[in-house]
């Protein structure tokens, strides 16, 4: 259950196509993050999966099924909004409950899931207030609740991390992962975060403009990026990119260089540069070196150890079979 | 904006509100007076303020006069009868405004606001035959219809700004998680918006029972409402200030209860959802 | 942002207010057309026959029609300038720190309790009668001659009245949108060393521009119908008629239909003019 496909699916708003026509399958149990820039079109996908967005051509399979022309409701999808979209007149007890109400089951049936999400979640302290006494944290629980109590065939999660603190979003990212590996749910997950993306998924889909630039596991977009959009998305710091003879040398037009790929040193390397400002993150630094004549600024990972400072002079070297090379149109070589 | 502010200045401002708060509310407050008074004393040369002797007569003989309780029924009825009947054809198609808006969906509210501003004078004739034609003359039924109409515009346009209040992601939520329209409405947007809603009601209900033109001119007798009941006392020859004053405080009693209860809502619906 | 079937819902929800609207509007506006091309006179022989534009050319000749289009602008403009002005002093007043400030919100909302017809009433005979008004009382008593008020200023009384009714609109909403500035706005203003006037002049007044027009659209709305108080003090004379007051007199007191209704489609044109008007201000305003 929870295999989706998408067949040449186009999205049009009046005469802007945001989403020319794009293919893409979404296995059962799949855990799927559509990652990208704001603006991409991943939300506007979501939706469209989602059936709160009309698709201006192509076709939706969700389980075999056409589920183009179907209303939300008949999808059997669920979904956690951004802002939790929780219904702050009714307490989280009838909040969870609500899709099952609809959904017309016998009242103890709806008791004995609630009290299963609840526990699952531990919002068993909370049944009886309402979504404006809770926290942020919280109110994501509740949501993922009223997800799960349907046992949908799939979820659906637009960027639902995203108005939390930095601290909570680690914690919810582990138990949305942990929520998968127990359910075995296909997931569809939104963000514009590549974090999230790389900690999260089996697949991510990469998005830029409506279009999908790469499809992959975690792991393959970062090894083997098929485009200079993806490279540079992909990763944290960014990659370095260098054109001119650094890259024809090496016979592509531009070469990418991830800063934990290049060594420092103060002696002698292969690209001398001069220290920007440099980042102390204890276990690492990220030091900024300005001046070597083949990029603006490039960005190097390197000890927590190695004492950079301002103006110093350091000599780089890349770790030669770790360069990405990439043609005249972006692509990888 | 908080900020200390010395006792003196905020004396001068509790003084100077307080006077201007009650001249303003004067005129009320010496016609409630005066509903007190006898007629001599309601005349009488200095005017008497609170030292006289306090008599419920008058209420007793505009009671006799006119039979008080069929005209506070009458407007109890239409201005009731009518806000509830925009309400139900409002609701609807504030939501499909609010939440389904297209390119048109401005120019659709402006539309329906610019037919507040058709004057009423100049279709009272074609209104007065149809009314006629259709029995509807002196009717709470016929007045309940045209006062829906000409309050309509604003109720929708109420509900419409408290709707766009309300986030369009809760509502697909609830389409998520299998509500049809209708329960969306009933079940998730309704609730949500009772506030705007309970201020839209009172508001219309005001309008509807101070409505002084269709009121007076398509009722004659089984109809009419307070405001027929009061313009009964403009005549020359029935003028006794004791008694109209009676009368007139009969005649908002009701309505000043009815704002001093909820006056936080009323507050809100005062200023039409417009300004927050 | 939505779906084919919730547009075509909404077009279906949407339906029964545009319907009954258009109705409300085009029914009487054509039999209003119809009526103003013929000799109309119920009482006095019915319907007698088409006459072109006789009814339009007799009403604008008539003595009373400028004037009546003039008395419509003074009180609709005396009542806005006088509300809007009063109201916005009144609110900057009610936004001050004071004791009270919900008994007084109330005492000052009152009027809008209050029906037109009651207000008239009261105002013409206990406050503005000759004789045994208050107003006269206090004339008396600075030993000046008592007012004529219905006679000798009667636009200026019907501008009283009315203004009194519509004050504490004016007041609520500016109220509200004063007490909505961000006081850090202000106070930033006043660490750049603007002095209270200036501070109310281009801080305070552009921050209400929103709430004035909205004042302007809803009082315009209402008072260009406004009835019951001319129809319960001067019934329209000594100069106080306004242009519905007349039409209303045309078709009601001399019971001359076409007349009236060649009136109506006046009144309607003027109504709409200022509607146009006014949609431009608002609906730029409201955009924001």
């Amino acid at each position: 259950m929870g295999r989706i496909v998408l067949d040449k699916v186009v999205k049009r708003f009046g005469d802007v196509e945001v989403i020319p026509p794009l293919d893409l399958t979404i296995e059962e149990g799949e855990f799927t993050v559509f990652v990208g820039p704001s603006g991409c079109g991943k939300s506007t996908l979501l939706r469209l999966i989602a059936g709160l967005e009309d698709v201006s051509d192509g076709a939706i399979q969700i389980d075999g099924q056409d589920a183009t022309a179907l209303p939300p409701a008949q999808r059997r999808l669920a979904m956690v909004f951004q802002s939790y979209a929780l219904y702050p007149h009714m307490s989280v007890r009838k909040n969870i409950a609500f899709p099952l109400k609809m959904a017309g089951l016998p009242k103890e049936e709806q008791d004995r899931r609630v009290a299963a999400a609840a526990a699952a979640l531990n919002l068993n302290d909370y049944l009886d207030r309402r979504p404006g006494q809770l926290s942020g944290g919280q109110r994501q629980r509740v949501a993922i609740g009223r997800a799960i109590v349907r046992e949908p065939s799939a979820f659906l999660f637009d960027e639902p991390l995203s108005n939390l603190d930095a601290a909570l979003r680690v914690g919810m990212r582990l138990e949305i992962s942990e929520l998968h590996k127990r359910l075995n749910t296909t997931m569809v997950y939104v963000t514009h975060d590549q974090v999230e993306a790389m900690t999260m998924a089996d697949k991510i889909v990469v998005l830029h403009a409506g279009v999908i630039e790469q499809v992959g596991s975690p792991l393959e977009l970062y090894h083997e990026p098929r485009n200079l959009f993806v490279a540079g998305f992909i990763g944290s710091p960014k990659m370095n990119f260098m054109t001119g003879t650094e890259a024809t040398s090496r016979g592509a037009h531009t070469i990418g260089v991830r800063p934990e790929h290049i060594t420092a040193s103060f002696d002698s390397g292969a690209w001398k540069g001069r220290v920007g400002v440099s980042e102390h993150l204890g276990s690492d630094t990220f030091l900024h070196v300005l001046d070597t004549g083949l990029a603006e600024s490039i960005t190097v990972r390197v000890d927590g150890e190695f004492s950079a400072r301002h103006g110093d002079t350091v000599w780089l070297t890349p770790i030669e079979d770790k360069i990405h090379r990439f043609d005249e149109k972006g692509d990888r070589k | 904006m908080a900020r200390s502010v010395t006792n003196r200045r905020k004396t001068i401002n509790t003084m100077l509100a307080w006077a201007v708060g009650l001249l303003i509310f004067f005129p009320i407050l010496w016609t409630i007076l005066t509903s007190f008074k006898t007629e001599g004393e309601a005349i009488a040369d200095p005017p008497v303020f609170l030292f006289f002797n306090w008599t419920l007569e008058n209420y007793s003989i505009v009671q006799e006069r006119s039979d008080y309780m069929r005209y506070l029924t009458n407007s109890i009825f239409i201005a009731g009868g009518s806000t509830l009947l925009g309400i139900i054809i409002a609701v609807p198609a504030a939501w499909s405004m609010a939440f389904v808006p297209s390119k048109r969906t401005k120019d659709i509210l402006m539309w329906m606001l610019s037919t507040k501003m058709l004057p009423a004078v100049g279709v009272l004739y074609p209104i007065y035959l149809l009314f006629i034609q259709l029995g509807l003359l002196d009717s709470r039924m016929g007045l309940v219809v045209v006062l829906m109409l000409i309050n309509l515009p604003i109720i929708i346009w109420m509900l419409y700004t408290y709707f766009k209040e309300i986030p369009g992601e809760i509502l697909e939520a609830a389409r998520m998680d299998g509500a049809t329209l209708r329960e969306e409405i009933i079940y998730i947007l309704t609730p949500m918006a009772i506030p705007g809603i309970a201020s839209t009601i009172l508001l219309n209900v005001i309008l509807a029972w101070n409505e002084a033109f269709w009121t007076l001119n398509l009722t004659a007798a089984k109809a009419a409402p307070l405001t027929a009941f009061i313009a009964s006392y403009s005549s020359p020859e029935g003028l006794f200030y004791a008694k109209l004053s009676a009368a007139s405080t009969m005649a908002i009693a009701p309505i000043l209860i009815l704002g001093w209860f909820s006056q936080k809502q009323l507050v809100r619906g005062l200023t039409f959802g417009a300004v927050k | 942002m939505a779906t084919q079937h919730s547009r075509s819902a909404a077009r279906f929800m949407m339906a029964p207010a545009v319907i009954l609207l258009l109705g409300w509007m085009l029914v009487p506006l054509v039999m209003t057309l119809y009526f103003s091309f013929k000799k109309y006179l119920p009482l006095r022989g019915g319907d007698l026959g088409w006459v072109g534009f006789e009814n339009y050319v007799r009403f604008v000749t008539s003595s009373s029609f400028w004037p009546s289009v003039y008395t419509t602008l003074i009180i609709v403009g005396g009542v806005l300038a006088i509300t809007i002005c009063l109201g916005i002093v009144l609110a900057l007043l009610l936004d001050q720190p004071m004791w009270g400030q919900g008994i007084v919100r109330i005492l000052v909302i009152a009027p809008f309790f209050v029906m037109p017809t009651v207000s008239a009433l009261v105002w013409k005979n206990m406050f503005m009668d000759p004789n045994y008004g208050l107003f006269a009382y206090l004339w008396k008593f600075f030993g000046a001659e008592p007012i004529q008020w219905m006679s000798q200023a009667s636009i200026q009384s019907i501008i009283m009245i009315v203004s009194w009714q519509w004050l504490p609109f004016a007041t609520l909403i500016l109220l509200t949108a004063i007490q909505s500035l961000d006081g850090e706005q202000l106070e930033a203003s006043e660490m750049d060393g603007a002095s209270a006037l200036k501070r109310f002049w281009y801080i305070i007044l552009p921050h209400l521009a929103r709430a004035i027009t909205v004042v302007l659209l809803i009082q315009t709305i209402f008072l260009l119908s406004i009835f019951a108080e001319i129809f319960v003090t001067t019934g329209g004379a000594f100069g106080s008629k306004t242009l519905s007051y007349l039409i209303f007199q045309r078709v009601l007191e001399s019971q001359n239909i076409g007349l009236g209704s060649a009136g109506g489609v006046y009144a309607i044109i003027l109504a709409n003019i200022v509607a146009i008007f006014l949609m431009r201000i608002v609906g730029k305003n409201l955009d924001n």
